[in-house]
């Protein structure tokens, strides 16, 4: 079993890194050829499913719900965005080396925070470590003193709200509301072109692969272990001598890191980084792309945010109007009739099949235990209604 | 060239001005006749020369002029400038009375059809202005209205032309209202800090910095500063900038407290209901803002129904509107509760997502229904206007209302928890859910039952914020973040815990907003609740005992 889930993940690996772009350089004309815009609109969603797994990671296994991780993927975006800001240079509008919002609002040198940027490989080191430290300072404070449940959550989404609110001023010289946008090149490589968008691409997969495995690797271990003790009852695992606090910042510093990365591939991709992006909506909808896939499965969260993203791209282009409801009836319906996802209704459905022709059930509904039943991981009222 | 022309033209008015005490002056005459012609410019110089005359009459004319009662005559060749009077009909004519211009004797009545009104546009208004505005002003020192009298003290006050004193100093002599008098006494002392000798000034100091006027600031420290004036002048200004100065904070003081005041019964009003349910059933209600959001938009549906049927009694409509959004939001609520959420009991981050999901879908349908623009909530009159509770501050109506509303809401809930049985079921229910149906509490009715009064008390406070906010359909959104911030500091299951937390949240907020700013006022409040939780994790007001963690 193990090993055809295992090849089954190698062969949906491949498609992604391999045949995905091979097909994007097959000539226009081809039956299998996908478009610079599809294989654009597909590594977008790739960042997405990096984020998604480390919410999974952290949600899914741990029983932490946090509505505030579109800061740590803005975090990880602004980064990157800041440096592809300096490398435009005096290509822009203005012709100055500062960035043009800067010109616009009268800043004449560059700010000292802006300063490290012009390095690539700080950047790089940045898009992981400022995501990081947030999470390890917040996570620290709120796990230390024991916020858990709703009120992390609460606490997580006032933290969205106020990053989007602080992002949008422009004395933050982060270019407010319009964010960081018009990047020239990446590294050297002109961003227009489609060669450094398949190679974006490209690099998006191969960081969703290594997210993934990364991500398996934790679980496995004996600390993934304890992550679904903490979920399952965390007072429990207090009692049996281990410290919760300590197992619960690490996986939230580990999703925050995921989200800056995911952060940084989407800002040269998409080509434009707001505070739109980091604020309360966003970061709870990231959740539902979890929920939606399927939590505690890792590869749910993958095609949660897969299949989410697919359909928003289709319902507010096509049913502008329509795209809250379904959002919103997305949300009740996966809470109330599919809570471990699509994943868990077709893994019911298929070993429901399975059981027919043979007598026993070799599916894994770990998950299910969980959250089916009533006074599920983070019960505040301990009593279930007769 | 034209303004060259204005310009000379207004210089022979300025010089011809001594004579025109003549009535008919050649220069006005000239310039009457010049106010048939259509064109702008040569209008603008004619009512200048007019004006320039000061005759009583001539400014009259002006009047006149402005309530477009001016036509011009045409009589072959010849165009003359009349004055209008009371309009007829006569057969299937409309006719009017004709006066002239000037010292209007009357020319008989002529068909409406002859006469070209000479139109006052806004240009020509601007230019009138000036010539009637300092005999209106004094006019309006008489008027009726407490408003009006007081809007010409502050102009003359700041005019501070000698020429006024007297008149001001009459209607000092017979006002009643206490605060136009005030206003008065401020007026004539600007007028004499302008004017009059050195010991008139000092006096006039002395006066406007007991009077606290605000208004006065500027002229005084000019005084204060200016070179020309003797010791005991300056030294009398600067003490009287020093004393208005010293109000002036402390109407600060007040009013930040007063505005503490005002978000903290906003968010008390918002996080009592949220407070409630969360302590009964451990659920957070991330569809209350929306709640909030269905009560405002039934104030508006009240206030229209009231404006189309009942315009005469369009005053009482908030009266109707606090129970229907109350109905309204609570009927939402209750439907809510048993439609959905009683399927999630003991599941809060379940549960937290499925509200939020029904608040995405009550907003995009309020945001269809309604349009996705603000929609207006007018005041009713009995709640526009103030308190004047001190010189230069005045308490809105409409705030102090909510602060009550807030008061009596929390009230009557102190009342339904601890005075009836229904209060005694639900904190049977809230302290050991399984023990209290043991005994017969009904869970389910008792849920339900408190799921619409937190969901109508979120509707009562979208009702109050029609009257001090926009109303949009992410209305709930503002504050949302907020009152969760106030629930969460002020623990569960005490209504206390929730009333401190709110008067904490909203003050510091109001305090500290003057140095930060709003934004960074709120990322402060964020970083407050964080460090406060280091000490009380489970807010101010904690459930002890052995369930109190799960």
């Amino acid at each position: 079993m193990r090993k055809r889930e295992t090849a089954a993940l190698v062969a949906l690996a491949a498609v992604l890194v391999v045949v995905l772009p091979l097909c994007n350089l097959l000539p226009p004309g081809s039956p299998f050829h996908i478009s610079n815009f599809t294989l654009n609109l597909f590594g977008k969603f790739l960042t997405y499913a990096i984020l998604a797994l480390g919410l999974d990671l952290l949600w899914g296994y741990s029983g932490v719900l946090s509505l505030g991780h579109g800061v740590f993927f803005g975090l990880g975006a602004y980064a990157m965005g800041m440096h592809l800001m300096l490398e435009i240079g005096t290509q822009s509008v203005y012709q100055n080396a500062l960035p043009d919002f800067m010109v616009w609002n009268q800043v004449k040198t560059l700010p000292l925070f802006w300063q490290p940027f012009k390095s690539a490989w700080f950047t790089v080191f940045a898009v992981m470590a400022v995501p990081a430290a947030v999470a390890l300072v917040f996570g620290f404070l709120a796990f230390r003193s024991r916020i858990r449940g709703v009120y992390f959550s609460i606490i997580t989404q006032a933290f969205a709200l106020s990053a989007w609110l602080v992002f949008n001023r422009n004395e933050m010289n982060l270019g407010g509301t319009n964010g960081l946008a018009d990047f020239k090149t990446i590294f050297g490589f002109r961003l227009s072109q489609p060669g450094t968008q398949r190679m974006l691409y490209v690099v998006t997969a191969l960081a969703l692969v290594g997210a993934y495995a990364l991500c398996r690797w934790i679980t496995r271990s004996r600390a993934g272990k304890v992550l679904v003790a903490i979920r399952d009852s965390e007072t429990r695992v207090l009692f049996s001598g281990y410290a919760p606090a300590n197992y619960k910042l690490f996986v939230f510093v580990v999703s925050a890191i995921l989200a800056g990365v995911a952060g940084a591939l989407y800002a040269p991709q998409v080509g434009i980084i707001t505070p739109a992006k980091m604020g309360v909506l966003p970061s709870i909808e990231m959740v539902v792309w979890v929920a939606a896939g399927g939590r505690g499965t890792l590869i749910g969260a993958v095609l949660g945010a897969f299949g989410v993203n697919w359909m928003q791209s289709w319902l507010t282009t096509s049913y502008p109007d329509l795209w809250l409801f379904f959002l919103g009836a997305l949300f009740m319906g996966v809470v109330l009739f599919f809570p471990d996802g699509i994943l868990g209704a077709i893994g019911r459905l298929g070993s429901r099949i399975w059981n027919r022709g043979r007598s026993t059930a070799p599916g894994t509904p770990k998950l299910a235990d969980t959250t089916s039943g009533h006074g599920g991981p983070m019960a505040r009222t301990p009593q279930t209604p007769s | 060239m034209k303004q060259l022309s204005l310009l000379l033209l207004l210089c022979v008015a300025w010089l011809a001005a001594p004579a025109a005490s003549h009535a008919q002056s050649p220069e006005a005459l000239k310039a009457l006749a010049d106010l048939a012609i259509d064109d702008g410019d040569k209008r603008e110089a004619a009512v200048a020369v007019i004006g320039g005359t000061k005759d009583p009459k001539w400014i009259e004319f002006l009047t006149a002029l402005r309530e477009g009662s001016v036509y011009a005559l045409t009589k072959g060749k010849a165009v003359e400038v009349v004055v209008g009077g009371a309009k007829s009909t006569k057969g299937d004519q409309d006719v009017i009375e004709i006066t002239t211009a000037y010292d209007r004797k009357p020319l008989g009545t002529v068909p409406l059809a002859t006469l070209t009104e000479i139109a006052a546009d806004r240009r020509l208004r601007i230019a009138i202005k000036p010539f009637l505005d300092s005999d209106e002003t004094k006019t309006q020192l008489a008027s009726p209205d407490a408003e009006t009298r007081r809007g010409a003290a502050v102009k003359l006050g700041h005019q501070a032309e000698a020429s006024a004193a007297p008149v001001v100093e009459a209607a000092i002599a017979r006002e009643t209202n206490a605060q136009v008098k005030h206003t008065l006494q401020e007026a004539l002392a600007m007028i004499r800090l302008a004017g009059g000798d050195a010991a008139v000034r000092v006096l006039a100091a002395q006066t406007l910095g007991g009077l606290h006027s605000f208004d006065a600031v500027p002229a005084l420290q000019k005084l204060a500063a200016d070179a020309s004036a003797s010791a005991a002048e300056r030294t009398a200004a600067t003490a009287a900038v020093r004393q208005i100065e010293r109000w002036g904070l402390m109407i600060r003081v007040v009013e930040t407290t007063f505005q503490g005041a005002s978000l903290a019964s906003i968010l008390l009003l918002m996080s009592v209901g949220l407070a409630i349910v969360f302590g009964l059933m451990g659920v957070i209600n991330m569809a209350h803002g929306e709640l909030m959001a269905l009560g405002a938009y039934s104030t508006f549906v009240i206030q229209n129904v009231f404006r189309a049927k009942w315009p005469a009694y369009f005053d009482a409509y908030f009266i109707v509107a606090l129970p229907v959004s109350f109905i309204v939001a609570a009927a939402v609520g209750v439907v809510l509760e048993r439609g959905v959420i009683r399927r999630l009991y003991g599941r809060p981050l379940e549960t937290l997502l499925l509200t939020w999901g029904a608040s995405l879908i009550i907003q995009q349908a309020l945001r269809l229904w309604f349009g996705a623009a603000n929609v207006d909530v007018s005041s009713p009159t009995w709640l526009s206007g103030g308190f004047p509770l001190m010189t230069g501050l005045t308490l809105p109506f409409n705030r102090l209302f909510i602060i009550a509303l807030a008061a009596v809401s929390v009230a009557g809930m102190y009342w339904l928890l601890f005075r009836t049985n229904r209060g005694l079921t639900i904190r049977a229910v809230t302290q050991n859910r399984s023990m209290s149906a043991c005994l017969g509490v009904r869970a389910g009715v008792v849920d339900a039952v408190t799921f619409g009064l937190g969901a109508g008390l979120a509707g009562l406070a979208g009702c109050a914020l029609t009257q001090i906010g926009n109303v949009g359909p992410s209305l709930g959104q503002n504050y949302i973040v907020d009152s969760f911030m106030v629930v969460v500091t002020g623990g569960v299951g005490k209504l206390a815990g929730t009333i401190l937390a709110a008067a904490g949240i909203g003050g510091l907020n109001k305090g500290i907003e003057p140095a930060l700013g709003a934004v960074f006022a709120k990322v402060a409040i964020l970083i407050a609740v964080i460090i406060f939780l280091q000490r009380r994790p489970a807010g101010l007001f904690a459930t002890r005992g052995r369930n109190a963690e799960a």
